[in-house]
């Protein structure tokens, strides 16, 4: 840092002109509308002052009910990918054949996107699917087997394209901690349980804690899929549909300004709610540990 | 001689005692662990194998395999979907937001890197929060920007709302690069009488072709899956193949599936082979995050 302060000249350097058509790009592209997309959910069209739009959402229920929806699939989503990825990263920690095989098959279904997911899991698990015939077939489950078109499509669809993303952002905090620490802790008689629990865990709280923010985020956005697999009329009118019918269906670019101003604010303090439960049953560097 | 040297050895494995029950349980939740994984990436994996089947199914509903086999989907989605226009305009929005994210991403990444000015955290926190929010939540109003300013609904609209989240990707990726290259060299080739551009031209660029060429593969693929943003911005000629795709199962009652299932085999084969290429260059991880890899011990 101080062999940096004195190198550059204290008045700026010029190379650092390079960076401002990025900004302004994103300016542009990113701050603008977003200001834009504030002052124009205050301007609601029926007139009624700043917040009517807000209040609106809040007091319709087929609209704040899209919250309760959304949440309902976001936090099952976000608890079973991270909390399945940590025993799989930690599983597969060691560079291994097994590991680059399994991120390179997990990699397939999210650069597929959820659109493609979408169209697989209507014909597999649909009710003439393979998978039915198969719980059938094999006389695990003789009812009719419902998985799409409901709030179970949506899930399903959440952890197919969810779970590969926490486990790969799991592994990458995994196996950057110091191995030689667990291997320590095993000279002294921890077994793997305890070089887990004591080693593993307590370096891998700020990264899942990242990881399950990120997951959460992701769920919560769900769009195509909750429309496609789901019930967008109703079990799975989730948050995004509410603000793409108000944008582009009823043309109120207002009401879909605010309710994706809702949804921001919401995935924010869900953020903010995790990040402080981590700091509250765990104080230490804020990257995860390198040894 | 040899006998002396066991008393030492055995420290590290005292833990493992032949038939103790932890062992039993390690094992017991190793298979566990593996159970639930074979489980998720056979259903990943047969219900591609679905897509597939049903693409090059005659009739199909509840067997275990279709009544006979035709290839004639495709060419009947070929001409449903337009796909030929569809890919055209896939290929030009996605060399675009490429070209251009490398153009403005790269020299950022170098400023980022290099230099210290002021407003850095700010410029460096613009950067991130493209990457922060979800599509969903900033493509509606972006779109609703658009759409008031005249480039929604357009190809133009569609290459711009692909850009955000490209751009700081490219720099992202690029920072780190840039910061490992030797600013040494800069000093050497000015020394030896190299001006700015000299410089840039033969010492900077060929060291930086690696980087680019990942972000650019990193970025190519994204663009390719993008749905959100180019759904909301795209108008009825300004569809990728993705967003083609969509409208397609969205209209499962007035189409074949078989055909839907075509369409959906030639969007699969070309991110697949896109996402081949790429993993030559980049790990898997970086196609999801930013997420710098940890190195590896040996």
């Amino acid at each position: 840092m101080s062999a940096a302060s004195l190198t550059v000249a204290p008045t700026g350097d010029r190379r650092s002109w390079l960076v401002a058509p990025a900004v302004l790009v994103l300016l542009a592209l990113f701050i603008y509308p977003f200001i834009y997309g504030v002052v124009i959910s205050t301007q609601p069209l029926e007139g009624g002052g700043f917040w009517a739009n807000y209040s609106h959402f809040f007091t319709t229920p087929s609209q704040w009910g899209t919250l309760w929806v959304t949440l309902k699939l976001a936090v099952p989503a976000t608890l079973i990918n991270v909390g399945l990825s940590v025993p799989v990263a930690f599983a597969l920690r060691r560079n291994s054949r097994a590991q680059r095989i399994v991120t390179t098959l997990l990699v397939i279904p999210i650069t597929l996107g959820t659109v493609l997911v979408a169209d697989g899991m209507l014909t597999f698990y649909g009710p003439a699917g393979w998978f039915p015939q198969f719980l059938q077939g094999f006389h695990l489950y003789m009812d009719e087997v419902r998985l799409t078109h409901n709030f179970w499509g949506v899930l399903i669809s959440l952890v197919i394209s969810g779970f590969p993303f926490a486990f790969l952002l799991t592994l990458s905090y995994i196996s950057g901690i110091d191995p030689t620490l667990a291997r320590a802790a095993g000279t002294l008689g921890a077994g793997p349980w305890n070089q887990f629990r004591l080693i593993y865990l307590p370096l891998l709280v700020p990264g899942l804690s990242m990881a399950a923010a990120l997951s959460f985020v992701q769920a919560f956005a769900v769009f195509p899929s909750a429309i496609l697999l789901g019930a967008p009329a109703g079990p799975t009118r989730v948050i995004s549909i509410a603000a793409y019918e108000a944008a582009f269906e009823q043309y109120d670019y207002g009401m879909a300004s605010a309710i994706a101003i809702v949804m921001g604010f919401v995935q924010l303090l869900i953020v903010c709610a995790i990040f402080a439960f981590r700091r509250a049953f765990y104080s230490g560097p804020a990257t995860s540990g390198k040894g | 001689m040899i006998m002396s040297t066991a008393n030492t050895l055995p420290t590290s494995r005292s833990t493992g005692l032949p038939a103790s029950p932890a062992r039993r349980w390690g094992w017991l939740w190793r298979a566990t662990i593996w159970t639930v994984m074979g489980f998720f990436l056979l259903n990943v994996v047969f219900m591609i194998a679905t897509v597939v089947v049903n693409s090059v199914a005659t009739r199909w509903f509840g067997t275990p395999l279709p009544e006979g086999f035709t290839l004639s989907w495709y060419g009947r989605a070929w001409d449903d979907f337009q796909l030929a226009h569809v890919l055209v305009v896939t290929l030009e929005v996605v060399a675009a937001t490429v070209l251009l994210s490398i153009v403005l991403g790269v020299p950022a990444a170098y400023a980022l890197a290099r230099a210290q000015f002021r407003g850095k955290r700010l410029a460096m926190l613009l950067i991130l929060l493209p990457m922060m929010v979800p599509p969903v939540t900033y493509g509606i109003p972006m779109a609703t920007a658009m759409y008031q300013i005249g480039v929604g609904g357009t190809l133009t609209g569609v290459i711009l709302s692909n850009l955000v989240p490209a751009l700081p990707f490219v720099i992202l990726v690029m920072t780190p690069f840039i910061e490992q290259i030797d600013p040494g060299l800069e000093s050497a080739a000015r020394i030896f009488g190299a001006n700015t551009y000299q410089y840039f031209r033969h010492v900077l660029l060929p060291l930086l072709v690696p980087g680019m060429l990942a972000a650019g593969l990193l970025v190519l693929v994204r663009t390719i899956g993008m749905f959100e943003l180019t759904f909301f911005t795209a108008g009825p000629d300004s569809q990728t193949l993705v967003v083609a795709l969509y409208y397609a199962v969205f209209s499962t009652g007035v189409r074949a599936p078989q055909a839907i299932d075509a369409m959906a085999m030639i969007y699969m084969a070309i991110t697949l082979l896109w996402v081949l290429i790429a993993l030559r260059f980049v790990s898997p991880t970086q196609l999801v995050s930013r997420v710098k890899e940890a190195p590896r011990e040996a």
